[in-house]
């Protein structure tokens, strides 16, 4: 080995501290960057693979009912390539230990043979027999959370009718990636399910005989879709069509690009953050080596040793400490990817999904942090290249200080000699300090941010489930019924309360903008389940008009005031054009709110209600949920204890549990800033501080200079950090909010107040763990040196 | 007349068992108030362990050492603090000024801190720098540099004056300047004034020569005349 490179080696372990620091810094970064990327690479694989080879289909087109005549004419139309016709129920699985129902959707099997679209993934068992009676396949992950295997018997009620189905096999579909809890849309793999059975055999329990109710559609390669939905809808609307849709309104696929996408944009975002930190320390530190071995790197070049050999020794060292951080990023990162698999498989039906390393993300991050290493130390030794030997091994002038700060008259009188150190060494460096100041203030910004959204997540919580909606639970009716219906849910013992509710499918157009979803009808004062606005008061909703939550007026770009077209896809269809009257504060989905007489005056449908909000006697919660499973006109009850609980497991490990990660890597990086910025401090100064113990200095008075400074800075940082904090509130919430629930962003004084406890402690103990180098400083040594 | 310093057998032992390093070994000595002292001696000597010392900069592994009634042998970290702010200054090879405070000021960071200081203008004056006084260490010359150092040290009045290698990193014509400094602040405030050196010329300005070497006194000499140090070469 060289001697230089044994140098080297010594210099890493003399300052390896700083070293491991950096390293893990640079080790966060590729992490996350060959984690994320490998999950968004992995999932979007998975699913391209999943949909081609099962094949899931362009368009989906539920209907009333249509005759099988009808898919002939369907596939004749231009840009159509093929369609084929399946029957699609809602079945209620009733346990014995569960109160209320589960809902599951019914889906045919062609009688023989595979299906065209949406083929199905056998998990295990069998096939039902073509013809054989009660057979049914279960959604797999139903089964695993309720421990149904094949040949187990379950109780589902069809269309009405109980039966008592035979499982024969567990299988999952690319149409049903994710699955939400119908009402909640929250995915609960035990409180929602699929099953398939034979077409003949669910034919009949739906009255569907020779007809079909959901066409599906693959498109020609040069088709349209807007133009194909449009021929589509025309063809089945005299069947009942409710609308065809693409696969990017498929509920299943939406969510999932919604994750992905998700992903994918905190993979642009986080690495780079860590990566430019890394890139600062590593500037610093090298930048100190350079400096204190000024004399040595003369003596290099005084031997004959050339530029490049000097700065290929340096940058070695650059190399060494930006390999170390990416190889240990990418090991660890393929590690928390792996880790992570068994999340996504907890929350989206994916048959198979195996972690794969995107190795573009272990170049990026390989090539970023060498890059960003390097670009620090390049800057300190352009600066020596420019001595000749001779300079290089003369001791350094002095900083020069004379165009900083000149005190007189007041301030010359008032301001010790210390504290004008302190103030001339803020100013001599502005950027210098302007970069730790604005790198504390990211610090306290990130952690601030993160602190409130931890408490903005239990807040939607709150808002959700006790001043939006204050139901303990929802009926849901196989169809409209009339009001006398909420009378009667009125007269079982232990309900307090009542609402009727009438949510009829729509589609809700704004221009271009399109959303697929629902308009719910809320009696005149709702008490139960009520619009609000942003101070938490009821909304009044208008007699002519509709109010719309936050959310859906995003999607739908529209604001109070403007006229919004709805068109029912229930009933008469009528078209609407309503003006949007009020944005309503919505925290879980993005519901629209018309008054309940207003709707039905519209579909010419005096007095019907499609189901109800209760409020109960908590003793007797149960006892009025299993009396609700037995009602034939009782389509599903969703209890509100459990949308709450499955939320909150969603957010707690889904992607919710991101803000986990996310608060706990603010909060190390913000020491880490801290931390080093003493340390550095510190070094730079260790020989003025050494003079002034000499002096006669005590050890606090000394400690005054080194960690005045710092002090300005962070004292500086923190109002700066907590209105970046503000800011970046907003931006965190929207990444995390999604069309399932959204994290309201606003200022929380105790989070701001803890963060900036947080950064202060930070600094405390940064201040406390370089005082205590101080105190131990060999004076005589520090003196000795030249610098 | 009762010595400035007395040490009786000091040791200063670096390290431990086969590597260790015998800095000092039993030294005994007396040092009068008032007088110029050079020590001199070759590298590991011996000669800067011992005014470290006696400086309070570092503690000594056995015997004892006394200013005055001072046993600084016994004190502790805060004492010694206390001992090197009231009694003692220090004047460095490397002049170790205040690179962000000017000359003024460099010397002000002293006298805010002293029990009896002159003015800082009055010590910068006594080294001959009153025209420099509000100008950074970065715009000083080396020599000018040290002499803000001196007067630092000086401007506390303080009752020893220790200097290591003052002249070292100063060429011969500025080192002699620097050294009448020196010279006229022990006549004028009659502080003690000791000396480290590697010259042996720079003795010839003393009242005492201590010659060291393997960490013991070889030699103590007395000037019968001393030379002024304007008449020094090295």
């Amino acid at each position: 080995m060289s001697p230089l490179d044994t140098k080297l080696l010594r210099d890493l372990a003399r300052i390896k501290g700083q070293v491991i620091a950096i390293v893990l810094v640079i080790a966060v970064g590729v992490l996350l960057q060959v984690m994320m990327s490998g999950l968004v690479a992995s999932l979007s694989e998975t699913r391209r693979a999943y949909y081609e080879r099962n094949r899931l289909a362009d368009v989906f087109a539920p209907v009333a009912r249509a005759p099988e005549a009808e898919l002939a004419r369907l596939a004749a139309l231009p840009g159509v390539a093929r369609a084929e016709g399946r029957v699609v129920g809602a079945a209620l699985i009733d346990l014995v230990e569960e109160a209320v129902p589960i809902q599951a959707r019914a889906l045919s099997l062609p009688d023989f043979g595979e299906a065209t679209f949406n083929t199905i993934y056998l998990t295990a068992g069998r096939l039902p027999e073509p013809g054989g009676r009660d057979e049914t396949l279960l959604l797999t992950a139903f089964a695993r959370a309720r421990g149904i295997a094949p040949g187990d018997r379950l109780p589902v009620t069809m269309n009405g009718t109980r039966r008592s189905l035979h499982v024969v096999g567990l299988a999952e579909a690319p149409d049903l990636l994710y699955i939400g809890v119908p009402g909640e849309m929250m995915p609960d793999p035990a409180r929602v399910a699929a099953l398939w059975m034979r077409r003949t055999e669910l034919a009949a329990a739906y009255d569907m005989q020779g007809a079909f109710n959901e066409a599906l559609i693959a498109l020609s390669r040069d088709a349209t879709e807007a133009a194909v939905l449009d021929r589509i809808d025309a063809l089945l609307d005299p069947w009942g069509g409710t609308g065809a849709y693409g696969r990017s309104d498929l509920v299943s696929d939406r969510f999932v690009s919604e994750e992905i996408g998700g992903l994918a944009t905190m993979a642009r975002a986080v690495p780079p953050l860590f990566l430019a930190v890394a890139a600062f320390l590593l500037y610093i530190v090298v930048g100190r080596i350079v400096q204190s071995e000024r004399e040595e790197i003369g003596q290099l070049k005084a031997f004959g040793y050339t530029n490049t050999e000097v700065a290929s020794h340096y940058f070695k060292l650059v190399l060494a400490v930006a390999i170390a951080g990416a190889a240990l990023g990418c090991l660890l990162g393929v590690l928390a990817g792996r880790a992570m698999i068994p999340i996504y498989l907890t929350f989206y039906n994916f048959p198979f999904l195996v972690f794969r390393p995107d190795p573009a993300a272990f170049a990026i991050g390989a090539i970023a942090s060498v890059a960003a290493a390097s670009a620090g130390g390049i800057i300190v030794l352009r600066r020596v290249f420019a001595f000749t030997p001779a300079e290089a091994m003369r001791p350094p002038a002095p900083p020069d200080f004379s165009r900083t700060i000149t005190f007189t008259g007041r301030a010359a009188r008032l301001l010790d000699q210390p504290t004008r150190m302190v103030l001339r060494g803020i100013a001599r460096q502005p950027w210098r300090t302007l970069a730790l100041a604005a790198g504390i203030a990211g610090g306290m910004a990130l952690a601030s941010g993160m602190t409130t959204i931890y408490g903005a997540f239990d807040r939607m919580m709150d808002l959700s489930f006790t001043v939006i909606d204050r139901s303990d639970g929802t009926v849901v009716f196989t169809h409209p019924l009339g009001e006398k219906a909420a009378l009667e849910l009125a007269r079982i013992p232990g309900v307090f309360s009542v609402e009727p509710v009438r949510d009829v499918p729509a589609i809700l157009r704004n221009g271009r903008e399109t959303h697929r979803g629902s308009v719910t009808g809320l009696v005149d004062t709702p008490e139960i389940a009520r619009a609000i606005d942003a101070r938490m008061a009821p909304i009044a909703l208008p007699d002519k008009g509709i109010v719309l939550s936050q959310a859906l007026a995003d999607i739908l770009n529209i604001a109070p005031g403007e006229m919004l077209t709805v068109e029912v896809r229930e009933g008469r269809r009528p078209v609407l054009e309503v003006p949007v009257t009020k944005v309503a504060t919505s925290l879980i989905g993005a519901p629209a709110y018309m008054r309940l007489d207003a709707l039905n005056r519209e579909l010419a449908e005096p007095g019907r209600i499609s189901g109800a909000r209760l409020r109960v006697d908590p003793a007797r919660a149960e006892e009025i949920w299993r009396l609700l499973k037995d009602r034939p006109t009782v389509a599903g009850v969703s209890v509100a204890k459990d949308a709450r609980a499955s939320l909150q497991k969603l957010m707690d490990q889904g992607a919710g549990s991101a803000r986990y990660i996310m608060g706990a890597v603010a909060f190390v990086i913000t020491f880490g800033i801290i931390y080093n910025a003493a340390r550095i401090a510190f070094t730079e100064r260790a020989r003025d501080l050494a003079s002034l113990r000499v002096i006669g200095f005590s050890k606090g008075e000394a400690a005054f200079i080194l960690l005045g400074e710092l002090a300005v800075i962070v004292l500086a940082a923190l109002p700066v950090g907590s209105l970046a904090g503000y800011g970046l509130t907003f931006a965190i919430a929207a990444g995390f909010s999604s069309e399932l629930y959204q994290i309201p962003a606003a200022f929380d004084p105790f989070s701001h107040g803890f963060a900036a406890s947080f950064v202060l402690g930070a600094a405390l103990v940064s201040g406390w763990m370089v005082k205590r180098d101080l105190d131990r400083t060999d004076l005589i040594a520090v003196l000795k040196s030249r610098d | 007349m009762t010595p400035a310093y007395s040490a009786r057998g000091l040791s200063k032992v670096y390290g431990e068992g086969p590597s260790a390093v015998h800095a000092l070994r039993g030294v005994d000595l007396d040092i009068p108030a008032g007088e110029i002292v050079v020590m001199l001696g070759a590298s590991g000597s011996g000669k800067s362990t011992l005014l470290n010392i006696l400086g309070g900069l570092d503690r000594a592994s056995s015997g004892t050492a006394h200013f005055r009634d001072l046993s600084l042998t016994d004190l502790d970290d805060r004492a010694l603090t206390r001992y090197r702010r009231n009694h003692v200054g220090f004047v460095f090879q490397f002049y170790n000024l205040m690179p962000s405070l000017t000359a003024r000021e460099n010397v002000e960071l002293v006298t805010e801190i002293a029990a009896n200081p002159m003015p800082a203008d009055e010590a910068l004056a006594m080294v001959g720098l009153k025209d420099r006084l509000d100008h950074f260490p970065s715009q000083l010359s080396g020599g000018e540099q040290q002499r803000v150092a001196i007067a630092r040290a000086i401007a506390k009045q303080p009752e020893v004056l220790f200097c290591d290698e003052p002249t070292g990193a100063l060429d011969s014509a500025t080192g002699r300047a620097v050294l009448k400094v020196l010279n006229d602040v022990n006549a004028r405030l009659g502080s003690t004034l000791l000396m480290v050196t590697h010259a042996a010329s720079i003795a010839q300005m003393a009242h005492r020569v201590i010659k060291l070497a393997d960490g013991a006194i070889r030699d103590v000499q007395v000037n019968a005349t001393r030379l002024p140090p304007e008449e020094i070469h090295w």
